[in-house]
C-alpha cells in the first residue's frame, strides 16, 4: 500500500504556492521510485502553516509546513514518508493549539479528507445525515433543525427552521433551495473553505433541506471570484449524480433532488437574497422589497429556501447526531458552532470553528496572537465590510448574535479583521462608503445617494474643511441609511462609519498633528 | 471596429450559445458567462441575438451587461490583474502595493495598457483573507503579496 502524502489544493494555499510544491513533489516522488500517492485534500485553516503538508504513517497523520518546493528533496531525504524529523515538521496536526482549541463540526472533514472522494466522505460520517432524513417525515426534519437552534450563518441569523417551515407550508408547483455562496465579505472564506475542501457536505445539506420542504430543485449561487470552489463544486455534483445521491432517487428513497451550480458576476449586492435571486433568474441584481419573503415567492415566483452555504453545511451533523447534540454547544440564543474567520493583519490566519461565546479578545491575542507586523491591535473589524470596528474596550465581548448588537455591531459571517495602530480610521469610514456606493444596487436613494455624499464628507474632515459640522452630517447621514435603506448594503454601511467615529474619534480630528497617520492618508 | 463579417461570425456563434443554454431556468447569465468566455468580452453584436433569443429588449440584455463587474464590454489585455482591494488586504498595506504597481505599470484601476499587454483591475475580496495581500493574475490567486513580488509581476506582464 502507498502511503498518502497530502498537499492541500485549497486556493489559500494554492496563493502560497501549493500547486508549484504538488509538482515538485509528484516528481521527486516518481524520480526516486518511492510509494506514495498525492492527494490534494482542502486546507485545515491554519494559513499561516500553509502549504502544510501531511503525510499519513502508520502511527497517525504528521504535518510540515510551511513548504515549499525548494523543501521537498530535504524533507524526502529525511524521511518523510515515515513522518521524519525536519525542521518543519509540526508533528500532529490535531495537537497543534490553534487545531486542538476548536470544536469541528461543520468543518469536521476540511483538510482531512479527499474532497472529491465519496468513500473518503462516507468513511469519516458524510451521508449520516441524509441516510436519516430520507427516512423521516418532512415535518420531523424541519422540526429537527428548528430545535437544534441552528440560525443563518450569512449573518442575518435567522432560524434556519423557521425559513423552512414556511416553505414547507408554501403551495407551488415547484419549490427551490437555493445556497447562497456570494460570499463577498472581506475576511470571510469558511463557504469558499468548505466548498473547495468538502463540496459533499453543501450538497448533503441542501438535499435534506429539499426533503424537508419538498423542494426537488436546487441551486448555487456561487461567486465568480471563487473558481477553486466552482470547480470543486460542480464535479461533486457530476459525482454526487453518478452515485444515486442527487437524481430522481435519492439514495434508493422515493425522494428525487437534482441542482446546478450558478457563477455570479461580481456583484456584492447578489449576496443579498432578493438581488441574488433576480440575478439567478438572469437581471440585474437590484434587491426587491420584501414582502413578499422568498419563502412564498422566491425564485422564478415560488416557494424558495435562500440558506447561505454554512447554514445547508451545518444541518447534516444536526441530522446525525440530533438536535440535543448540536444545541448543547453555545450561550444565549446563539446556539451551535461557528466557524469564525481571522484574517487580515494576525500572526495566526485562518478558520476557527468554536462554539458560540468565545470573547473577542481571546480570539485576537490568544489565538491568533495578535498581528502580523507585531504592532499593537487597534481595532477589528467583525462581519465584513458592513461590519463594526471593534477596539479593544470592548474585546471582552462575547461570539454571540445578540452580544454583538448589543454592543451596536453585527457578528455577520463571522469574519474577522484585524487592524494595527497604524490603521486610520478615518480612512476605513470613507472606505465603507466608497464601497457602498461601488456595490449598491441603485434602487433605494439612501443607499446609492448617501454612500457617495458619505465619501465627500469624509473628505471634507479630511481636508479640515469645517469638520465638526461634517461630523454632525456624516452622523445624520448614516442615521438616513440606516433607516431608509432597502436592505443591508446601505442599512448597514453605517456600522463601520459609526464605530469608527465612536471608538476613535482621534482620527475624525480636523488638527493634523492630532491625528496621528492621518496625514499618510492626506498624501 | 467590428467589420461586417466579424459581426456576422459573433452572431452565429453567440446564436449556438443561446441555443445550448436556452433551456435552464434563468439563462441569461450562463449565456453572457459562454459568450464573455467565447470572445473575451461581451460584444455588442451579440446583444440582439441573445435578446432575441429569450424574448427580452436588446435594452434588457444591455442593462444586464452593464450592471456587473465581470462582464466586459471591450476585450481586456492579453494580462488581467485583480488585485484585491478590500479590508483584509488594507490591513496588510494592499493599498500601497496597489497604488506601487498602478504607478510599475503606468494605468489606473480599470485601465489597458496601449500595447494590449496587461489590465488592471480592483476586486472586492478573493477569500484569500488570511493570506493577504491578494491578487489574481490570468485567473491565478497569488497571496503574501509584497514590495519584490509586484515588482517582479509588473515587469512579467509588460515582457
Amino acid at each position: 500500500m502507498s502511503v498518502k502524502i497530502y498537499v492541500p489544493g485549497d486556493s489559500g494555499a494554492v496563493a502560497v504556492g501549493a500547486d508549484r510544491l504538488a509538482l515538485a513533489m509528484e516528481k521527486a516522488v516518481r524520480a526516486q521510485g518511492l510509494g506514495a500517492k498525492i492527494v490534494r485534500n482542502g486546507s485545515r485553516g491554519l494559513y499561516w502553516l500553509e502549504p502544510m503538508i501531511e503525510v499519513e504513517t502508520e502511527a497517525g497523520r504528521v504535518a510540515y509546513g510551511p513548504v515549499r518546493a525548494a523543501d521537498v528533496d530535504g524533507l524526502l531525504a529525511a524521511g518523510l514518508l515515515e513522518g521524519g524529523d525536519h525542521p518543519l515538521r509540526l508533528g500532529d496536526p490535531e495537537e497543534l493549539p490553534f487545531l486542538r482549541r476548536q470544536t469541528r463540526l461543520t468543518f469536521a472533514r476540511c483538510g482531512v479528507t479527499d474532497p472529491l472522494s465519496l468513500e473518503d466522505y462516507r468513511r469519516h460520517g458524510g451521508l449520516a445525515g441524509l441516510t436519516n432524513a430520507v427516512a423521516m417525515e418532512p415535518r420531523a426534519i424541519v422540526a429537527q433543525v428548528t430545535e437544534s437552534g441552528l440560525r443563518g450563518r450569512g449573518g442575518a441569523g435567522f432560524p434556519t427552521g423557521i425559513k423552512w417551515n414556511t416553505v414547507l407550508e408554501a403551495e407551488g408547483p415547484q419549490k427551490y433551495i437555493v445556497c447562497n455562496a456570494d460570499e463577498g465579505d472581506s475576511g470571510s472564506f469558511a463557504d469558499r473553505m468548505i466548498m473547495e475542501g468538502d463540496p459533499f457536505v453543501v450538497i448533503e445539506g441542501m438535499i435534506i433541506a429539499g426533503i424537508a420542504t419538498g423542494a426537488t430543485k436546487g441551486y448555487v449561487y456561487l461567486r465568480s471570484e471563487y473558481p477553486h470552489a466552482i470547480l470543486a463544486m460542480n464535479r461533486a455534483v457530476v459525482i454526487a449524480r453518478e452515485a444515486g445521491i442527487l437524481g430522481t432517487s435519492v439514495l434508493g428513497s422515493d425522494h428525487a433532488f437534482d441542482m446546478e451550480i450558478r457563477v455570479g458576476a461580481g456583484a456584492y449586492v447578489c449576496g443579498e437574497e432578493t438581488a441574488l435571486l433576480e440575478s439567478l433568474e438572469g437581471r440585474r441584481g437590484i434587491v426587491r422589497a420584501k414582502p413578499p419573503l422568498p419563502a412564498h415567492k422566491g425564485f422564478l415566483g415560488r416557494p424558495t429556501v435562500i440558506n447561505n452555504v454554512i447554514s445547508l453545511a451545518s444541518v447534516p451533523i444536526i441530522l446525525d447526531k440530533g438536535a440535543e447534540y448540536y444545541r448543547e454547544f453555545g450561550m444565549g440564543r446563539s446556539r451551535g458552532t461557528i466557524p469564525i474567520q481571522i484574517a487580515g493583519n494576525v500572526k495566526h490566519g485562518g478558520l476557527f470553528e468554536a462554539a458560540f461565546g468565545m470573547a473577542l479578545g481571546e480570539l485576537v491575542d490568544d489565538i491568533a496572537g495578535g498581528t502580523a507586523s507585531g504592532r499593537p491591535v487597534k481595532a477589528v473589524q467583525v462581519g465584513g465590510p458592513l461590519g463594526a470596528y471593534f477596539p479593544r474596550a470592548l474585546f471582552d465581548t462575547p461570539f454571540d448574535y445578540e452580544a454583538f448588537a448589543g454592543k451596536d455591531g453585527l457578528i455577520g459571517h463571522a469574519g474577522l479583521v484585524v487592524f494595527d495602530d497604524s490603521a486610520d480610521m478615518l480612512k476605513q469610514a470613507r472606505f465603507a462608503f466608497e464601497f457602498c456606493a461601488v456595490e449598491s444596487c441603485g434602487k433605494c436613494t439612501p443607499c446609492r445617494i448617501g454612500s457617495t455624499r458619505g465619501v465627500e464628507v469624509t473628505d471634507k474632515i479630511r481636508d479640515g474643511i469645517e469638520p465638526e459640522s461634517q461630523i454632525k452630517l456624516m452622523t445624520d447621514l448614516c442615521n438616513t441609511m440606516k433607516f431608509g435603506s432597502l436592505c443591508a448594503l446601505g442599512g448597514f454601511t453605517p456600522y463601520p462609519v459609526m464605530s469608527a467615529l465612536t471608538h476613535f474619534p482621534e482620527d475624525f480630528r480636523p488638527d493634523p498633528s492630532m491625528r496621528g497617520s492621518m496625514t499618510q492618508a492626506a498624501e | 471596429m467590428e467589420s461586417r463579417s466579424m459581426d456576422a461570425e459573433i452572431a452565429l456563434k453567440t446564436e449556438a450559445i443561446v441555443g445550448r443554454l436556452k433551456p435552464l431556468e434563468g439563462p441569461l447569465l450562463p449565456i453572457l458567462h459562454d459568450v464573455q468566455k467565447e470572445f473575451g468580452y461581451v460584444p455588442k453584436a451579440a446583444l440582439p441575438v441573445i435578446a432575441n433569443g429569450l424574448n427580452l429588449s436588446r435594452a434588457e440584455v444591455h442593462g444586464v451587461v452593464s450592471f456587473y463587474h465581470d462582464y466586459r464590454e471591450e476585450p481586456a489585455g492579453r494580462h488581467v490583474i485583480k488585485m484585491c482591494r478590500a479590508e483584509a488586504c488594507q490591513s496588510m498595506g494592499g493599498d500601497e502595493l496597489g497604488e506601487r504597481l498602478l504607478d510599475l505599470l503606468g494605468l489606473d484601476w480599470h485601465g489597458t495598457s496601449d500595447d494590449g499587454a496587461v489590465t488592471i483591475e480592483p476586486v472586492y475580496c478573493l477569500g484569500l483573507c488570511a493570506c493577504a495581500p491578494a491578487a489574481m493574475v490570468d485567473g491565478q490567486v497569488i497571496g503574501r503579496l509584497d514590495d519584490r513580488m509586484v515588482t517582479e509581476l509588473a515587469r512579467a506582464v509588460k515582457a
